[in-house]
C-alpha cells in the first residue's frame, strides 16, 4: 500500500511517497511553498519518481503552512505532529527534535512511539529561522549552502549581538566595513541563529537523543553552534528536511 | 484589562434571558454617562480596576477605557486609532488600550463605540503603571484633575495591614476630592448598599463561571468575555446583582438538562491566558470551536469578582487583583481554576501591548503546566492592535495542542 505526505512550507514545497509504512519509495523538494506551482510539482515529481499514478495512493495527508489550502490531502495534520513522526522514523531513539524552518524555529519533545509530548515556537520575530540566514547570505553575498564551508574556516567567531534582523543586518554591515573576516562573520551568523533557538529549547527539558530538521538543519555551521550552546550532540539526517512529509506520509498510512 | 460586550446576536435574543438583560446594563452604562453629561454633572474616565464602588456610591458617572478601546478593536476602528497615537509620536510599544485612549481624547470621535468626554480621570495602577504616563497624559491633554491610587505590587500571598492603611487613605482621600469636584456626598448607607449589591453580583458571577466543572460545561467560554463587562462597569448596581444570579441560574439549568451555550461537541476544555485578542475574536474563537475546544476558563474573567465585608476588606481586595500579585500566587490562582475545570491544555496570548501580563507568562505557564500536566501552546496577538497577530501562526499552534490534548487522551 502506498501513502503520499506532502509538506508545503512557507518556502519550499516537500513530498514523500511511503510504501507499507515501512519503506521511503520517492521524495521530492522544490523551492517555492504556498501560493506557488511547487506543491504541485513536487508531487508530479514524486509520484513519477516511484512509478505510480494518483490511483495506486490509498491516502494522502498534508503538512506545513499551507496544509489547509490544499486539495490533494484526505486530511491534514500539524507539522509540528509530522516532524516528530518523521524523525521518529529515520532517528527511533530520537527525543528532543529542533526544527528551524523558512520563518519560524521550534522545539519539540516526543515520546518513544513519536507522539508529539509538548513544543515550542519562536515568537513573530524572524531572528533564529532560516529568513535570517536568506537576508545575511544576499548581504554578504553567499549562497546559503556554502555558508558551512566558510563557517568552518573561522578563526574568530565574529559577534551578533542584535536579535533582530534588521538591526543584525546593519551590525553585519558595519563588521564588514571593519574588516571583519567573511569566514568569521559568517560562522557569526550561524551562532547567532543557534544561540536564539538555543535559548528556546533550553525552556523544553532537553532529552537526547536530539536532532535537527527543517532547511537550516542542512547547514552545519548552525549544527555545530547548537551543540555547543546545548552541549549535546546532534543528529542530522540528509532527508532533514522531508520529516515533515515523512511525517504526513506515516498518518496517511495510520489512517488507511 | 476589562472588557465590551460585543454583540453577535443571529436570532433575536431572548429579552428575559441573562444574556440580553446583561448586555442592555452594559449599553445602559455609557448611556447614563452621555445622560449625565447633558444633566451638566461631571463625570469621569476610570480605570477597570479603580474600585468602582466609590464613583458608584457618590452616584457620579464613569466610562471605562479600557472597554471603551476593546470595543472600538472588536469593531475593526484598532488601527486606525492607534495610527493616529502613533502620528503624535506615541511608541507603538505602548498598551494599544493607551493609544486608542489617547487617540480618542483628541479627536473626540470613533463610531467604534463613542463615550462622553471626562471632567476628570481615576487611576489605579493596581493593573499596571503603563496606566499611571496614559491617564496623566490625558488629564494634561485634557485640561483635567487626574485622581491616583497607588496600589503597590504584592510580593506575598496576603495583604499586609501597613499596606491596607496605605490604600484605605488613598480611597478616602479619593472620596474627598471626587466631592469636591462633583458636588455629591458621600453616604454610608448608600455604600452598604453598593457593597451588598456588589458583593451579589461577584459571588453570582465567580459561581457562574465555576459552573464549568460540569462536563459538558454548560456555556462556552467567550461567552463570558462579553459577560465580564458588567462585572467591570456594574457590579454595584441591582440589576447587575439579579442579571448575574439569572445568569447562575440558566447554567445550572442548562447543566441539569444537559445543554451549553458551546454548540457542538466538547471535545478539549481549555484554560486561555490573557486578554482576548479583540480585532480577531472570530479567527480566535473559531480557531478553537472548529477543533471541538471549549475555553472553559479564564483568569481574566474571575479577576472581576470582588467579595469582601466592609471598607477595610475592600481596599484588601483591591491589592490582590491578578496583575499585583507575585508569580507564585498568580500561578496558584490559576493551578487551582484548571483543576477545578478539568482543564486539558493551556493556550496562552503572548499579547504585544501587555508587557507585564505576557512578561511573567513563559515562566508561570511552564510551571501551570508541570503541576497539572497539560500541554501548553503560545501564540502572538494583541488586544486590540490588529497589526501583531498571524492567523496561521495561530491556527498551527491550536492544531499543534489539539494533537497532543488527543495523544494525551488515547494514552
Ligand atoms: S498594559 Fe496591560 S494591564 Fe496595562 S492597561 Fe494595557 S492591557 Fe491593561
Amino acid at each position: 500500500m502506498y501513502t503520499f505526505g506532502i509538506d508545503i512550507g512557507s518556502t519550499t514545497s516537500k513530498c514523500v511517497v511511503l510504501k507499507d509504512g515501512t519503506e521511503i519509495v520517492s521524495s521530492s523538494l522544490f523551492v517555492g511553498g504556498i501560493g506557488t506551482k511547487s506543491p504541485f510539482l513536487a508531487r508530479e515529481e514524486a509520484l513519477k519518481k516511484a512509478g505510480i499514478t494518483d490511483k495506486d495512493i490509498s491516502g494522502t495527508a498534508a503538512t506545513g503552512y499551507g496544509r489547509n489550502r490544499t486539495e490533494d490531502a484526505d486530511f491534514n495534520v500539524s507539522e509540528l505532529s509530522c516532524h516528530a513522526l518523521g524523525a521518529h522514523f529515520i532517528f527511533p531513539r530520537v527525543r528532543t527534535i529542533i526544527d528551524i524552518g523558512g520563518q519560524d524555529a521550534k522545539v519539540i519533545s516526543l515520546s518513544g512511539d513519536g507522539k508529539m509530548r509538548d513544543f515550542l515556537m519562536n515568537d513573530k520575530c524572524a531572528a533564529g529561522t532560516g529568513r535570517f540566514l536568506d537576508v545575511m547570505a544576499a548581504i554578504l553575498q553567499v549562497p546559503v549552502n556554502e555558508m558551512e564551508g566558510m563557517a568552518q574556516k573561522a578563526q574568530k567567531i565574529s559577534q551578533i549581538s542584535s536579535t533582530c534582523t534588521v538591526f543584525a543586518e546593519s551590525e553585519v554591515i558595519s563588521q564588514l566595513a571593519n574588516g571583519v573576516e567573511m569566514p568569521d562573520l559568517i560562522a557569526g551568523i550561524c551562532d547567532s541563529v543557534a544561540g536564539r533557538v538555543a535559548s528556546l529549547a533550553k525552556r523544553i527539558t532537553i532529552v537526547p537523543e536530539v536532532c535537527m530538521s527543517g532547511g537550516v538543519a542542512r547547514n552545519g555551521g548552525v549544527r555545530l553552534a547548537m551543540e555547543r550552546y546545548l552541549g549535546t550532540e546532534i543528529r542530522f539526517s540528509e532527508q532533514a528536511q522531508l520529516f515533515g512529509a515523512i511525517g504526513a506520509a506515516l498518518y496517511a498510512f495510520q489512517k488507511s | 484589562m476589562a472588557e465590551e460586550q460585543v454583540k453577535k446576536h443571529r436570532t433575536p435574543p431572548d429579552p428575559n434571558s441573562a444574556k440580553y438583560k446583561l448586555g442592555q446594563i452594559a449599553a445602559k452604562a455609557y448611556q447614563d454617562a452621555f445622560d449625565a453629561k447633558v444633566r451638566g454633572e461631571k463625570i469621569g474616565w476610570c480605570a477597570s480596576n479603580f474600585p468602582v464602588e466609590i464613583p458608584e456610591t457618590l452616584g457620579i458617572a464613569v466610562v471605562y477605557p479600557e472597554n471603551q478601546a476593546a470595543a472600538i478593536a472588536a469593531r475593526g476602528f484598532g488601527q486606525q486609532m492607534c495610527e493616529i497615537s502613533e502620528a503624535d509620536g506615541y511608541s507603538n510599544d505602548i498598551c494599544a488600550y493607551a493609544r486608542i485612549s489617547l487617540a480618542y481624547a483628541k479627536t473626540k470621535d470613533c463610531e467604534g463605540q463613542q463615550v462622553p468626554m471626562p471632567d476628570f480621570v481615576l487611576c489605579c495602577n493596581n493593573i499596571c503603571n503603563c496606566m499611571i504616563k496614559w491617564y496623566e497624559n490625558l488629564a494634561k491633554e485634557l485640561g483635567i484633575p487626574m485622581i491616583m491610587i497607588d496600589i503597590p505590587f504584592n510580593p506575598d500571598y496576603d495583604v499586609p495591614e501597613s499596606e491596607v492603611a496605605y490604600v484605605k487613605a488613598q480611597f478616602l482621600d479619593a472620596i474627598h476630592q471626587l466631592e469636591k469636584i462633583t458636588g455629591k456626598k458621600w453616604s454610608p448607607e448608600k455604600y452598604k448598599e453598593v457593597m451588598e449589591y456588589s458583593g451579589r453580583s461577584s459571588r453570582a458571577w465567580l459561581a457562574a463561571t465555576a459552573t464549568a466543572k460540569y462536563e459538558p460545561s454548560p456555556f462556552n467560554g467567550f461567552d463570558l468575555l462579553n459577560h465580564m463587562a458588567v462585572m467591570v462597569t456594574a457590579r454595584g448596581k441591582k440589576e447587575a446583582a439579579e442579571a448575574m444570579e439569572l445568569l447562575l441560574k440558566e447554567y445550572e439549568q442548562n447543566h441539569a438538562e444537559g445543554k451549553s451555550t458551546y454548540r457542538g461537541e466538547e471535545k478539549y476544555r481549555i484554560m486561555f491566558e490573557g486578554i482576548a485578542c479583540w480585532p480577531y475574536l472570530r479567527a480566535t474563537s473559531h480557531g478553537l470551536k472548529d477543533r471541538g475546544i471549549n475555553m472553559v476558563t479564564t483568569i481574566y474573567a474571575d479577576a472581576f469578582g470582588f467579595i469582601y465585608k466592609d471598607f477595610d476588606d475592600m481596599c484588601a481586595q483591591y491589592c490582590k487583583v491578578p496583575n499585583a500579585i507575585n508569580l507564585e500566587y498568580a500561578r496558584d490562582k490559576r493551578v487551582k481554576l484548571c483543576k477545578e475545570n478539568k482543564v486539558e491544555g493551556l493556550l496562552v496570548h503572548t499579547n504585544r501591548s501587555c508587557k507585564l501580563w505576557s512578561g511573567f507568562m513563559p515562566e508561570m505557564s511552564r510551571q501551570i503546566g508541570e503541576e497539572c500536566g497539560i500541554p501548553v501552546a503560545s501564540f502572538d496577538g494583541d488586544q486590540a492592535d490588529p497589526r501583531n497577530f498571524s492567523e496561521a501562526q495561530y491556527d498551527t499552534r491550536v492544531q499543534g495542542l489539539t494533537e497532543i490534548m488527543e495523544a494525551n487522551k488515547e494514552g
